[in-house]
């Protein structure tokens, strides 16, 4: 299956009805996808803190959230994640375009790259890194795993899994 | 004014609008708390900078319910992406009140860049937020907090003598949460 188009079935299944996004280039297709989605109020944000921000405030409405990013974004959000999320017990869906793994072309994407599991891990926010094809499965898990436990989750998506493999 | 008085209007209007009021970290939640405490306050313990953008994605999700955010300067300057999100999304239902009062009051009132002469209303402007303001006393801000958008208004420098929220932050959440979920009283 299409990559994007896993991820998407995915967050459909969970019942995301909220996304707040910053683009990666990887994350172009998901984005057209869940901005066409009537069923999904879709604000991109200028910075990824901000869509913790937005995505805690939907959550208290009565929306189930996801942040759409690259890992990048994942260090202009640790604070908002600690200090709001963990610390309050709300949930949070973040689908996370991994680049600086095997094969990145970019030099500036390769500290962020090797840094972002070990951060997730201090951090103590569940990662998941499906193949395309387990990642509708894995996508829907990981939003129930956040629900049930009022926290952020990570479903970690690398070079690798955007070629299809 | 002195902030807490500000506060107290704020939150008198929310109470009489069944508003959902979201509160900046730091003393303008203590000051709240201490001055009108009701389950539909979210008072935000971190995550500085975020009020504005909280209250907006509540604001989205709760098309129907009336939210204001109580926010400060030092907050919206450590934000300002969140007055071009604002003004992008544009819910009727949704005020920024920003308390200035020219400092970080929570750690000892060091200047912000509007002790300087930083603009915010005109910031917010330039964001697209055509209808933002600034006023300075008790009967505009009174005037602003029927309205929608972003308003600025200065305040004094100086925290009062409150004493911390003694709630857990999953008190807060679940209270405020179930609040959230009422529908509007006028429906």
């Amino acid at each position: 299956m299409n990559p994007s188009t896993a991820v998407y079935r995915g967050m459909k299944r969970a019942g995301i009805d909220f996304a707040a996004s910053v683009p990666c280039v990887n994350l172009q297709q998901l984005l057209a996808l869940a901005g066409g989605d009537p069923a999904i109020i879709h604000v991109p944000v200028t910075r990824e803190e901000e869509g913790v921000g937005l995505c805690a405030g939907a959550w208290m409405g009565g929306r189930r959230p996801a942040l759409l990013m690259q890992n990048s974004g994942l260090g202009n959000c640790i604070n908002a994640l600690a200090s709001l999320d963990q610390l309050f017990g709300i949930p949070l869906l973040m689908i996370i375009s991994h680049r600086g793994s095997a094969g990145e072309p970019m030099v500036g994407q390769m500290p962020m790259g090797r840094l972002t599991a070990g951060l997730l891990d201090t951090m103590e926010i569940a990662s998941f890194s499906p193949t395309p094809s387990e990642a509708e499965e894995t996508v829907e898990r990981a939003w129930c795993l956040a629900a049930k436990e009022g926290k952020p989750v990570a479903v970690l998506l690398d070079l690798e899994f955007w070629r299809g493999k | 004014m002195r902030r807490i008085e500000a506060i107290a209007l704020a939150a008198g209007t929310a109470e009489a609008q069944d508003a959902l009021l979201v509160c900046n970290i730091g003393f303008p939640s203590r000051e709240l708390f201490a001055v009108n405490d009701r389950v539909g306050n979210f008072y935000m313990l971190g995550s500085m900078g975020l009020a504005s953008s909280i209250g907006l994605g509540l604001a989205l999700a709760r098309p129907g319910r009336r939210v204001i955010v109580l926010d400060g300067d030092g907050s919206v300057l450590m934000n300002l992406g969140t007055l071009a999100t604002i003004a992008h999304r544009a819910p009727k239902n949704y005020l920024l009140a920003i308390l200035d009062n020219c400092c970080y009051g929570s750690t000892g009132s060091q200047s912000t860049c509007t002790h300087l002469g930083t603009d915010l209303e005109k910031i917010a402007k330039g964001a697209g937020v055509a209808g933002a303001r600034t006023v300075t006393d008790a009967e505009g801000f009174s005037r602003a907090l029927q309205d929608d958008g972003v308003v600025v208004m200065k305040v004094e420098v100086g925290n009062a003598d409150v004493p911390v929220i003694d709630l857990s932050p999953q008190q807060l959440l679940s209270r405020f949460v179930k609040a959230a979920s009422m529908p509007p009283v006028n429906e």
